[in-house]
């Protein structure tokens, strides 16, 4: 071995910058004047151009979670099912004995939107490593998509590419893909979002945590070769975007899902093997962030030799080799006596790998090339002591007289046929999404979420006693709501995940979150945030659904122009029996029931026939939640729909009661009678929302004790589907044909499937 | 059921296989028997009475379907296997294995619209010879499939002979990605070799996907496994 690789050495420190030059540099870096005095108040010096680089990638906002680390801390994270909060790569919550869940979601926002192929797709690996780097096996994804209007330019073009590199990378890893939602909006024309999510099974005693311990162990390097892809990626999801530089490609990372794949079966055999101390995808901000973050974490210093990286590009400078995001990379602290062992496993697999450096007791990160040190720093500085910003809020008042007349008018004046065909066809079906992607590799999906209720996976397990154990899986967020009203709007996205789990008879267990939103410096969107969060964490403690991970997106905006605040929620739930779970959609004869709270409002604030017929609310007080009513709700339907007559089941959300009930329906032959209420308004009943409401589809009314139903809840019957030819709908006096409702519902989605040469 | 446990299966296995598991599973939970894995760098097959190539991305699958692996170590002695009458099943990524082998005839393109598909489909059995075909006896079955290169193409002449020597076993009800003739699954002359794009490991319970068909293709494999 190298005579370096003691740790011990009398490497010089490289050139510093020339201050002359920080006019250019700092902008570049994205560092303000009073960070770079920070800098210099740590250092005692100038930094070399690369420390600069190091700098810059772990404060930024991707990284260092500057503007968000203090509301953050706010956010309910504890609870008995708890066995790891965030901060590390992953949550972790148990479902029974030994077995948990390892579960967390993230964003690929910017780089979707100027490569959405590999944007999305290297979205997917990231979410992937960060899952299965804590030793857990990754065994199902969801992912969470937002574009801009169906009919911008750029719509069809990200839409298609997006779902393709989730597909194509997913399917070839072999991770089926279960759920997730879609939408498209004006307020997402200049920025998508693009949130992955990752969940797998892992052993509760066997959770890994990255930490470089252990002086004299081997600091290795395992996966990719590293080239010049993704460089300054972390600081390129810190910025908004400009349409007038909006070619950012060297920033962008290329994904490779077969080298995924073997850094998956690598990873987990290492760690069942126990051959590592610690490991850490080199995910944003690459090498950099890996090395600090194990270090901090290992309360340890690490020596780097950049030479022995492997590399697939030439005359790779140090500056290009810590900041390069090239993909499917690992890092792993190995114990000399292990080595053999771990390099047997990496030549079956064959992979590239090296042993880059060594931990030491330094407590600082020393990186050398050539011979010559280019970086030098203390390890806390970067982590404990990065940069924290209390920024300003303004208050977003919001308008409390909001009235139903405008939607309501305006609906009237249309058929119930063509009110209905509108609304499927914004929130339709996304059975042509879900085909491009894998969704029963690895037999565990018991209900996939083509259209949009969750998924039920069987957990097949040594680890538990049960033996017919589901996992529950759903996402959500509603901009139109969180546009209204942040706070409320918070909640909902929080409440809608829940309901959707707990329309299959199972029980939600824990959230993930994926944080979207504008310019954290505009103190507006910072009241948004701040006051999305404080919805969502209400919501949390009330559904005992505690956030065990998450990730935070900021600068969604283009030339000043932000996002809708977009708390992406994603959530986990239990169910005892996989096989008693209730899907969303009926194919048999079936009596509809609607449970509600017995004192609803049914409003258009925020709703879909808003946005679609008027225009959608801004900064609206939006209905008060009863959160008596809305747990009662899910209490009752973990207990009453295991019941063998109910057929499905799903919940009221967007486009109301009968749209809804369009959705419930399999295919369009059938006959279908929809009563309406006496004492509202049937436009206000059909299209309204109104939040803890639920149909259930059943072959008789065995199942139904009202007795049993807790007070404040009701049941009603809400009407009949008949399997028939006749294929229509009834609505109290109007009639419907299903199968033009079905036609537009399946014309949801706009690919441009002549953009698909090259499939893979 | 349950199948004599004495049999022996083995599974090859490549650098991006990835429904190597769910045949295991299959057989481990239905039929009680635990397959042989069989890695692509060894040179020669164990004692074997049957053969399982798995679905997946072998080597990432950049080139075409199939094309790396059927170069790999194992391969020869695949070949030498089938040439002796050893019953071998491909599925997916296998079955474009076996045709870049040479050991089925055709190929698997792209799919006629271009883009991955993953959805259950019918098949109808077709008559013919095989173990498979005299099991399933003209039955149609709900298998699912989950590629982007399943488009079964083979010339003129090729398919006509296929149809006279009875080698196709499945055909689609709703050809889903522009195959052939609505071809799924064929077997090579001697009826031993046998590969198919839908997955039978998938669909071995109605309450993950909505079909146990799949168990009556591995019933057909174990039969002829003797």
């Amino acid at each position: 071995m190298h005579s370096t690789m003691t740790g011990k050495h009398n490497f010089k420190l490289t050139a510093t910058i020339d201050e002359k030059h920080l006019g250019t540099l700092l902008p570049k870096h994205k560092i303000n004047d009073e960070e770079y005095k920070t800098v210099k108040n740590i250092l005692k010096r100038p930094p070399t151009l690369a420390e600069l680089g190091v700098f810059s990638a772990m404060w930024s906002e991707h990284c260092s979670y500057k503007s968000s680390r203090i509301h953050l801390k706010k956010l309910p994270t504890t609870g008995p099912q708890v066995v790891m909060g965030p901060g590390e790569n992953a949550g972790v919550v148990q479902i029974e004995d030994d077995l948990c869940i390892a579960f967390k979601m993230e964003s690929h926002n910017h780089p979707s939107y100027i490569e959405p192929y590999q944007g999305a797709a290297t979205g997917v690996g990231g979410i992937l490593r960060d899952v299965f780097c804590m030793g857990a096996r990754p065994i199902a994804n969801l992912n969470c998509l937002r574009f801009g209007k169906r009919s911008h330019p750029k719509t069809s073009h990200l839409f298609t590419h997006v779902v393709r590199g989730i597909g194509d990378y997913g399917n070839c890893v072999g991770i089926p893909t279960v759920a997730g939602n879609v939408s498209f909006d004006d307020c997402y024309d200049g920025n998508c979002l693009v949130n992955a999510m990752t969940v797998g099974t892992i052993h509760r005693q066997k959770i890994f945590t990255g930490h470089a311990s252990g002086v004299g162990n081997y600091v290795v390097y395992v996966g990719s070769a590293t080239g010049r892809d993704g460089i300054h990626g972390a600081t390129m999801a810190s910025d908004s975007f400009d349409s007038r530089d909006k070619e950012d490609r060297s920033a962008i990372q290329v994904g490779d899902p077969f080298k995924e794949k073997l850094l998956l079966e690598v990873t987990l055999e290492v760690l069942e093997k126990n051959i590592v101390v610690g490991l850490q995808d080199m995910g944003a901000a690459g090498l950099t962030s890996s090395a600090f973050e194990m270090a901090d974490r290992g309360k340890s210093g690490l020596f780097i030799d950049l030479d022995k990286v492997p590399v697939r590009a030439q005359n790779m400078t140090a500056y290009e080799l810590l900041l390069s995001e090239s993909q499917e990379r690992m890092l792993m602290v190995i114990a000399p006596d292990k080595w053999e062992e771990a390099q047997k496993v990496f030549e079956k697999w064959e992979l590239d790998f090296g042993i880059i450096g060594i931990v030491t007791d330094t407590n600082r990160v020393q990186i050398a090339k050539d011979g010559i040190l280019e970086v030098d720093l203390e390890v806390a500085p970067l982590t404990e002591q990065a940069p924290r910003y209390d920024r300003p809020v303004k208050n977003r008042e919001l308008k409390s007289n909001y009235s139903d007349e405008a939607t309501l008018l305006k609906i009237q004046e249309l058929k119930v046929q063509k009110v209905l065909q509108k609304l499927l066809h914004d929130t339709g079906c996304k059975q042509p999404m879900f085909q491009q992607y894998d969704q029963h590799i690895g037999t565990q999906t018991a209900l996939s979420s083509t259209d949009q209720g969750a998924a039920i996976m069987w957990l097949r397990s040594d680890w538990c006693h049960s033996k017919f154990l589901g996992l529950a899986l759903s996402s959500a967020c509603n901009e139109s709501y969180t546009r209204a009203d942040a706070y409320t709007g918070g909640a909902h996205a929080v409440l809608k995940a829940a309901r959707a789990i707990a329309a299959t008879g199972a029980t939600p267990l824990a959230t993930t979150d994926c944080l979207n939103y504008g310019n954290p410096e505009d103190p507006l969107v910072m009241d948004d945030f701040v006051k999305s969060l404080a919805g969502m964490s209400e919501a949390c403690v009330k559904l005992n659904t505690p956030i065990v991970s998450g990730n935070v997106s900021f600068y969604n905006e283009t030339d000043g122009v932000s996002i809708a605040p977009t708390p992406m929620i994603g959530m986990v739930g239990k169910i005892q029996d996989y096989r008693l779970a209730k899907p969303a959609q009926v194919s048999k004869r079936a009596m509809f029931y609607l449970l509600t709270p017995s004192h609803t409002t049914f409003s258009f604030a925020g709703s879909l026939a808003e946005k679609t017929f008027t225009t959608p609310s801004s900064a609206t007080k939006l209905p008060d939640i009863n959160w008596e009513y809305e747990v009662a709700a899910m209490d009752y339907l973990s207990k009453q729909l295991s019941h063998a007559s109910i057929t499905a089941c799903r919940d009221v959300g967007q486009g109301g009661i009968a749209t809804a009930v369009v959705k419930l329906l399999k295919g369009s032959n059938w006959k279908v009678s929809v009563e309406t209420e006496n004492n509202l308004a049937p436009e206000l009943y059909l299209f309204g929302e109104h939040s803890g409401s639920y149909i259930i589809a059943c072959e008789n009314d065995e199942w139904l004790d009202h007795a049993a139903l807790p007070d404040g809840l009701s049941i009603r019957f809400l009407g009949e589907a008949l399997p028939s030819d006749d294929c229509e709908i009834q609505f109290g006096t109007s009639i419907c044909s299903l199968k033009e409702l079905k036609k537009a519902e399946g014309s949801s989605l706009v690919f441009d499937h002549s953009e698909n040469e090259g499939v893979q | 059921m349950t199948k004599s446990s004495s049999v022996k299966i083995g599974l090859l296995q490549f650098p991006g296989s990835n429904c190597d598991v769910d045949c295991k599973n299959a057989l481990r939970e239905h039929f009680s028997i635990d397959v042989i894995p069989i890695w692509h760098t060894e040179t020669t097959l164990p004692k074997l009475d049957g053969l399982i190539i798995p679905g997946g991305f072998s080597y990432g699958d950049y080139l075409r379907g199939g094309a790396l692996a059927s170069h790999s170590k194992i391969v020869a002695d695949v070949k030498s296997f089938a040439a002796r009458g050893g019953p071998i099943i491909g599925i997916c990524n296998g079955f474009q294995i076996l045709t870049e082998a040479g050991l089925l005839p055709g190929v698997l393109l792209r799919n006629a619209q271009r883009t991955f598909i993953c959805k259950y489909t019918t098949l109808s059995t077709q008559s013919g010879k095989s173990f498979y075909q005299r099991t399933l006896n003209s039955s149609k079955i709900n298998l699912p499939i989950a590629h982007g290169e399943g488009r079964y193409f083979l010339g003129r002449e090729g398919l006509k002979k296929l149809h006279d020597n009875g080698q196709i076993v499945f055909t689609y009800d709703e050809n889903p990605n522009g195959a052939c003739d609505s071809i799924a699954g064929i077997v090579n002359e001697k009826g031993n070799v046998f590969g198919l794009m839908p997955h039978p490991e998938r669909a071995m319970r109605t309450s993950t996907g909505g079909s146990s068909d799949g168990k009556l293709v591995w019933e057909a494999f174990l039969a002829s496994c003797g």
